[in-house]
């Protein structure tokens, strides 16, 4: 059986959709980064399946940029996070309405 | 049919850890089920000819982003299981697997309604051929042609030269942010510390 690009947009939809279930779900502040993070994987895998279905090469490079914005917006969120919790150590995004102006 | 095993198990891989993700209640055991996602998605971009990308997805993603979620987790020891108190939002755990849910019918429905599927399916999805990035030609003196590593190379260095140097910038203006924002400002968390220090 020949593997279409099709699985592979059902597979990254559904891990799309497992990350945005976590991400609406969840409290804590670090489980959400990293279900943002499996959603940037579902695209990911999105792009990288039509780049090799449509011989194309610019999903690949896209792919590139998207990793190197992730790295940067784990770094700085987590960041946050670390600078929020050392004042007030309990793990919940209730607690983070004080970043409010 | 190796195509069909490798795709299957990565897949499971892939979802299991993804579920982890969301499940599991220990925040250690969710980044340790985020590195099997990840490992899952190398897999899969390995079986799709991009192995430069899954190579970076390893180092970059397993590596270096989930040591750094669980340094976090370990330094502000968070790694005690979720309490589930008195929510200040009922309802919202059943909210968020139902608009999981939804979300991968609403993903499923644009998937199948809007082309004939296979890969005529891709071509009407994307419209075909981006017309920005083409496969770039093979330069007539190279006896062979080149690896999709190559290529990639190629099209990052030229095409998209100004976006990488960006990604360069971005990444130093990350670092000296998180500087900034970890730093300790005020010494105020330094009461323990000696005196000398804390009243800075």
């Amino acid at each position: 059986m020949i593997i279409t690009e099709t699985w592979y947009l059902v597979l990254s939809a559904a891990l799309f959709s497992i990350g945005t279930a976590g991400l609406l779900s969840r409290r804590n502040p670090l489980v959400m980064f990293m279900c943002v993070e499996l959603m940037l994987n579902a695209v990911n895998l999105t792009f990288v399946a039509f780049s090799n279905a449509l011989d194309d090469l610019a999903g690949y490079t896209a792919v590139f940029f998207v990793l190197v914005v992730a790295a940067a917006e784990v770094v700085v969120g987590l960041s946050i996070v670390v600078a929020l919790l050392r004042r007030q150590p309990s793990a919940s995004v209730d607690d983070f309405s004080e970043l409010k102006g | 049919m190796v195509d069909l095993i490798v795709f299957v198990v990565s897949a499971a891989i892939i979802l299991g850890g993804g579920l982890g993700v969301v499940l599991f209640r220990n925040p250690v055991h969710n980044a340790l089920s985020l590195i099997a996602s990840f490992f899952g998605v190398a897999i899969l971009f390995i079986l799709q000819n991009a192995q430069f990308l899954a190579f970076v997805q390893v180092v970059v993603y397993a590596g270096a982003i989930v040591v750094l979620f669980l340094f976090v987790i370990m330094l502000l020891g968070v790694d005690r299981d979720e309490v589930i108190d008195d929510d200040a939002l009922p309802g919202q755990k059943a909210a968020g697997l139902a608009a999981g849910a939804a979300m991968f019918v609403l993903l499923c429905a644009g998937l199948f309604l809007s082309g004939p599927g296979g890969d005529d399916g891709a071509v009407a999805l994307t419209g075909g051929r981006s017309e920005v990035a083409p496969k770039v030609e093979p330069d007539p003196t190279d006896t062979e042609a080149d690896s999709v590593t190559v290529q990639l190379a190629r099209d990052l260095f030229t095409r998209n030269l100004l976006a990488f140097e960006a990604t360069g910038l971005l990444l130093t203006i990350a670092t000296i942010g998180a500087v900034v924002l970890v730093r300790n400002r005020g010494a105020e968390d330094l009461v323990v510390d000696e005196p000398g220090t804390a009243t800075r």
